[in-house]
């Protein structure tokens, strides 16, 4: 994409797409969510599909998102984005309608409503954060927490024979017929930034063809819930997550 | 209530089930999502045969949680939408329920209730009016509930359900239940084509340059707006209380006993009507056709005619604390009814009734 030039001649190379609000953000510090956010609005303003979108926020961390997002949104119950989301697209099929959910709420509470959702084939983005805990309610095992993994409610570690095991449910939705793409992005480097950026315009993009449900799963970090610094989150995500949740396309649309 | 002459067509014979269902394609019904329960399943099987090939879209649902909340989205979205279960999938609906109520959109929930508690049994039942009358989920909220005693109530309640949803943005119930979902009646449909659409300017339908951005949540974090949300939704009660209570009057101007039913309770009690003034007892009948608002003045008004009340349900006791909180102590609230599926007899309310009176007359000695 060209530049802008503004009248004293300087060129703008990077600023706020104009569907961020200028609301301060409520995330911790280095929290991923900004991050996605962020991603989701310049795809937005460079497609110019402001007018077209409507997004989804359940409960979680990202609940709030409509007050960064300016676009029309709909918070929605814990685990239940799949099932309005669904709702808005049967009724509005020629707007690009997304969800953004966190592990607890798409891969537990919400599982069924994933899972149906994708197996609809629902023309719609699903974004899922896997931070490997709850974030909002204060650092409680998720269903994607780790083998092992200390929280608030694994305070010995996870133990997997009694607490269930990592559930990769991005591999487990991409057997379905109705997963258009899915693929498993990051936002530990400028660079996973950038490819998750291309992940996020295809998915719009394939949002256009009504052939079935696009899911993008981003493993992102919680430096409050690991209690680790931001740039501890970074290599703890290299070492620890990516090993169980490699990154990469798990599912291509094939025309 | 404001009473509207839609035109009408020819009378024919349908289930309640379908006739609900028939009238809802002709209110210009947008969306159904529902999931199977008997005895109400023949409203999912009636648009999934019906919509594809006229208008509208219809979805079987994993679950009633994934149903009312593809309701909360798609009335979020400005769409003219319901969705209808049985008791226990009612049950499931009560978190999305109170979503909506918050949320304040419009839709309208079907409950044809069956017997309970549990999983209870397939027949008919009015166990869920506390459910349905006293919100059902969590918070302090209402719904409209409507209560059909016809087939014809079953189709013509659609439309009401869903003007009165629509013009105070809060979700209305049809609170029926299994023997009027399944019996057979004549019924003059309203035509379609009557019933216009409102332009929600609240909608989430993309944001275009001209407006702000539209949110639907019902997520308030400052206990301060929460009250307020919550101020509003009572001031928006109060204004359903004031000019929405809907009733039926049946023998009452001479009656010095008051029955008081509602649904197919109160046609058994019509029965007993004119089994009881055969036989010299003057009974009267207040049918409250919206159970939310409930007609509270109608019911202190005959407070001071009657001998007593005498109400009628097919449950435990439960429309029988409302009618006793309008009677407010001024003559006796007596209750009759029976549970789990099991539906009164014109008889045996009489035969209570008679027994009440024998009671008092002892009494007095
Ligand atoms: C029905 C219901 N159960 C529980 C909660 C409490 N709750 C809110 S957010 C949350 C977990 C969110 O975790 P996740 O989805 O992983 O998102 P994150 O906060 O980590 O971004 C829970 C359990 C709720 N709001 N509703």
């Amino acid at each position: 994409m060209e530049n802008e030039i503004q009248d004293n001649g300087l060129e703008i190379v990077y600023k706020k797409p104009s569907t961020l609000t200028d609301t301060p953000l409520h995330y911790c510090p280095g929290c991923g969510h900004s991050v996605v956010h962020r991603v989701l609005m310049e795809v937005v303003d460079e497609l110019g599909i402001q007018d077209k979108t409507i997004g989804v926020a359940p409960v979680g961390c990202s609940v709030f998102a409509y007050n960064y997002m300016n676009i029309d949104m709909q918070e929605a119950a814990h685990g239940r984005a799949g099932a309005v989301a669904t709702g808005i697209k049967r009724v509005l099929p020629d707007k690009y309608v997304f969800s953004y959910q966190g592990d607890g709420d798409l891969a537990a509470i919400g599982t069924a409503e994933t899972i149906h959702t994708v197996n609809r084939g629902e023309n719609i983005l699903m974004v899922f954060i896997n931070n490997a805990i709850y974030g909002m309610t204060g650092g409680q095992m998720a269903p994607t927490s780790l083998e092992g993994m200390k929280t608030a409610t694994s305070p010995y570690g996870r133990d997997v024979k009694l607490m269930g095991y990592p559930l990769k449910i991005t591999e487990l939705l991409a057997q379905l017929p109705g997963a258009l793409y899915v693929t498993r992005q990051s936002v530990h480097t400028p660079n996973a930034v950038r490819k998750l950026k291309k992940a996020v315009k295809a998915s719009f993009e394939y949002q256009k063809l009504n052939e079935g449900t696009c899911f993008i799963e981003v493993v992102s970090n919680c430096p409050s819930g690991w209690k680790q610094t931001p740039v501890q989150t970074m290599k703890w995500i290299e070492e620890n997550m990516f090993p169980k949740y490699p990154l990469g396309d798990i599912k291509v649309p094939k025309f | 209530m404001e009473k509207i002459n839609y035109k009408r067509s020819e009378p024919r014979l349908m289930k309640g089930n379908e006739a609900l269902a028939e009238s809802a394609i002709r209110a210009d019904l947008d969306a159904y999502f529902g999931y199977p329960i008997t005895p109400q399943s023949e409203i999912l099987e009636y648009f999934e045969e019906q919509i594809p090939i006229r208008h509208g879209k219809v979805l079987q649902a994993e679950s009633e949680v994934a149903s009312i909340n593809m309701v909360y989205g798609a009335a979020g979205a400005g769409a003219r939408v319901m969705t209808s279960s049985s008791s226990p999938g009612v049950s499931l609906m009560q978190e999305g329920i109170s979503y909506i109520a918050s949320a304040q959109l419009p839709c309208l929930v079907v409950n044809v209730v069956r017997g309970g508690p549990g999983l209870g049994t397939i027949q008919p039942s009015q166990g869920d009016y506390f459910q349905a009358v006293k919100g059902g989920g969590h918070g302090d909220y209402h719904l409209i509930v409507l209560a059909p005693a016809t087939v014809q109530e079953m189709a013509d309640f659609v439309f009401d359900a869903f003007r009165l949803a629509e013009e105070y943005r809060c979700p209305a119930m049809i609170l029926s239940d299994g023997a009027l979902g399944q019996m057979m009646e004549k019924v003059e449909l309203i035509e379609e084509g009557q019933f216009p659409k409102r332009n929600f300017s609240w909608a989430t339908t993309g944001k275009p340059a001209t407006r702000e951005r539209n949110i639907i949540t019902s997520l308030f974090i400052e206990p301060e707006k929460m009250e307020g949300i919550n101020y509003d939704l009572q001031a928006k009660y109060a204004k359903i209380q004031k000019n929405e209570v809907r009733y039926e009057l049946v023998e009452t101007d001479d009656a010095d006993i008051i029955l008081v039913a509602f649904g197919l309770s109160a046609r058994i009690c019509q029965k007993t009507i004119e089994l009881a003034r055969e036989k010299g007892i003057k009974l009267g009948l207040i049918r409250p056709i919206t159970l939310y608002p409930f007609p509270t003045n109608i019911i202190k008004e005959f407070a001071d005619k009657a001998k007593f009340f005498l109400v009628v349900e097919m449950n435990a006791g439960q429309m029988v604390e409302d009618v006793a909180l309008a009677v407010n102590g001024k003559k006796p609230v007596y209750y009759k009814g029976r549970m789990g599926g099991m539906i009164p007899t014109p008889e045996e309310v009489l035969v209570e009734v008679e027994n009440i009176i024998a009671k008092q007359s002892e009494e007095k000695r």
